[in-house]
């Protein structure tokens, strides 16, 4: 029996916002998710030569970091801080620390790759003699991990406990888990979680080299599918105690947080998902939910050939094959260490509207996968979503949300 | 906040001077001088043939330490979750990508790649040691140690039945190593159980303080504590060497410090 890690302290998620190549803010990724709207589009990025699609986000090297914190100035960062000026959500920050005091506001943000971009093109221009880095390479600002939230904390002037997770691809849905014990501890009264990836060369050279990308947008759990399409993304939400009175009648919930390890592979998932079942069973557990009261479940979903087909069976395994399902990452790309702040802020978009948003570019499911996935979008009241994030390594993570009432 | 409690079970140490616990114990006692020799880095005999054979430095580095503590507690590390914390990962294949990416040919390995990931120890220590418990891997740049500990005691105290905590660091290659300056490879492990466990070494007690950092006497050693984040966790191995009971305060963000009350 899996040990109770994730606290039952009821959290809300007070405010919270999404930037991705569906574009920034709240508004622009709802649009795009009721006009079946994908974002992807062929790789132009960098210097960049690789056969594939991308989930590129519109505008963000001209974003300008305040003059005090340019030495944190990468594309990172400057997605980060696009991320934070949408939909209110710095102004919703600045309030909470302003009530529960600055100490006691945390910051868990998922990366994966963080400012590395600054690194690789400043490898271009080292010295010819000393072999040097440029004098205006900062990598604390930058390449190291901890950049990210470093800046976030110094920009909103946070002083919380705080702390990059880099889990690879399930990095920013483990951040809701040290976020949610931190407050069950009473250490913080709030916390802001999340989780930013840029483009990079790292992983599109590296996914290529594993021979993980697609040369057409993505299409998860597609017969077809060939493998993933690389994104990028800042998504955020702001988690606090549900208030004991005047609480919000329809605020969203998280109301439970399930990991795993897969002890497999380096790369490769579990051929049985038998850890990607487990952190969705610990979630189910952590919420004290029974499988048939999940009405949707956004899956990871990459359009890898092995990942589809592992998580088809632990969702299978575990759900069987009526629970309505898709993955968004036809639409958003695969945005990494942010893919699962990102996925659980559209499962919250989902929650509000009903809208269970169908699977993109998706034109004939694999007859071997079993899962109940919708490749149109549907609308029926929804209480309570599952969202599956898989890393590296075999750092699974399952987010279970669901509507007060 | 109430104090964070635990029992700590078992400790790795590796460093530079540094082999084992023991070896570190009697330095910090003052019963053996300190030599400031490179970090030894034992193979991991614990990996299967193909995974050892892919372990750069720093694989080898947080496996030995976990390792050390696994067998001082006689604990299972099936049964473990796990917590690895570093700030900077494995820097000699983040060069070796870095150099591939800025050359005409841009093909990098495989290997390397799903090696650049920064939970890449937490990955080999599951495969190794068939755990398949949760695992997070975390970076807070030189607040490292005091992020993993924290996130460790907070997992206890929500009920984990025992975490083992892993901080480590190695040194990057030139260039990178010129903009970060980690001497040498240095990590220390706990493996940690509710409190008034059996067999415990000390009891730990944790609390979020703004009083200044323990440093150590001997100069050597706090230039060590000041240049590798995860030695920054070496005035509270000072305090368990020393078998008293003692507040430490450890770095950990700014002008927060851990307050980590030992009792032996």
């Amino acid at each position: 029996m899996l040990a109770a890690m994730s606290p039952a302290v009821p959290l809300q998620l007070t405010r919270f916002t999404a930037t991705s190549c569906l574009g920034s803010g709240l508004a622009s990724s709802r649009a795009a998710l009721e006009q079946q709207r994908s974002g992807l589009a062929p790789c132009r990025f960098e210097s960049a030569r690789l056969d594939t699609y991308i989930g590129e986000v519109p505008g963000v090297d001209d974003v300008k970091l305040p003059s005090r914190l340019q030495r944190f100035d990468c594309r990172n960062n400057r997605l980060a801080l696009l991320g934070l000026q949408q939909d209110n959500f710095e102004a919703a920050v600045r309030t909470s620390a302003a009530r529960w005091g600055h100490r006691r506001v945390g910051v868990f943000l998922g990366t994966s790759t963080s400012g590395i971009l600054s690194t690789e093109i400043a490898f271009r221009r080292l010295d010819p003699v000393t072999g040097a880095l440029p004098g205006d390479f900062h990598y604390l600002g930058s390449h190291n991990s901890f950049s990210l939230v470093d800046f976030v904390r110094r920009y909103l002037e946070l002083e919380g406990p705080a702390g990059t997770v880099c889990t690879a691809c399930s990095s920013s849905a483990k951040v809701f888990a040290t976020a949610q014990r931190l407050i069950a501890l009473d250490l913080i009264d709030a916390a802001l979680v999340g989780g930013v990836d840029s483009l990079c060369l790292t992983t599109l050279y590296g996914f290529h080299s594993l021979q993980l990308t697609s040369a057409a947008p993505c299409r998860p759990f597609d017969a077809a599918r060939d493998g993933l399409s690389i994104g990028e993304a800042a998504a955020y939400a702001l988690l606090e105690r549900v208030p004991g009175s005047n609480a919000e009648p329809d605020s969203i919930r998280l109301l439970g947080v399930g990991e795993s390890s897969d002890a497999y592979h380096m790369s490769s998932p579990h051929p049985e998902g038998t850890g990607a079942r487990s952190a969705m069973q610990a979630a189910l557990t952590a919420a004290h939910a029974t499988p048939a009261e999940i009405d949707y479940i956004n899956l990871h979903g990459t359009g890898t050939p092995s990942n589809d087909s592992a998580e088809d069976r632990a969702v299978t395994a575990l759900f069987g094959a009526a629970t309505p399902c898709s993955s968004t990452k036809g639409a958003t790309g695969h945005a990494l260490g942010a893919a699962g702040a990102l996925e659980a802020v559209l499962c919250a978009l989902t929650l509000q509207s009903g809208l269970m948003p169908g699977g993109l570019n998706t034109r004939q499911q694999d007859p071997r996968l079993k899962v109940n996935y919708l490749t149109a979008n549907r609308r029926a009241p929804v209480r309570r979503v599952l969202s599956n994030s898989f890393g590296f390594g075999g750092a699974n993570c399952a987010l279970l949300f669901g509507r007060a009432a | 906040m109430t104090p964070l409690i635990a029992s700590l079970q078992g400790v790795g140490v590796l460093g530079p001077g540094f082999d084992n616990w023991a070896c570190t114990a009697a330095i910090l006692r003052h019963e053996a001088a300190y030599q400031a020799l490179a970090t030894l880095l034992p193979a991991p005999g614990v990996l299967p043939s193909a995974e050892r054979r892919r372990a750069g430095r720093i694989i080898k580095l947080a496996l030995a330490v976990g390792a050390e503590a696994l067998a001082q507690a006689g604990a299972d590390a099936r049964t473990l979750p796990t917590v690895f914390s570093s700030s900077g990962g494995d820097g000699d294949n983040c060069h070796e990508i870095c150099m591939t990416l800025a050359s005409e040919d841009r093909q990098i390995s495989p290997t390397r790649f799903h090696n650049s990931v920064h939970n890449a120890a937490s990955g080999y220590w599951s495969i190794a040691y068939g755990c398949t418990r949760p695992s997070t891997s975390l970076c807070a740049g030189d607040a490292s140690f005091g992020a993993g500990l924290l996130e460790a005691m907070a997992q206890l105290a929500c009920g984990a039945e025992s975490v083992m905590v892993l901080a480590y660091d190695a040194d990057y290659p030139q260039p990178l190593r010129a903009t970060r300056a980690i001497p040498d490879a240095f990590a220390i492990a706990l493996l940690l159980a509710p409190a008034q466990s059996e067999r415990a070494l000390a009891q730990l007690q944790l609390e979020l303080v703004g009083e200044s950092p323990t440093t150590l006497n001997d100069p050597q050693l706090e230039a060590l504590r000041l240049s590798i984040p995860a030695a920054r966790g070496l005035p509270l191995l000072e305090s368990l060497a020393l078998r008293r009971a003692a507040v430490v305060y450890l770095d950990y963000l700014d002008s927060t410090r851990l307050a980590i009350g030992v009792s032996v």
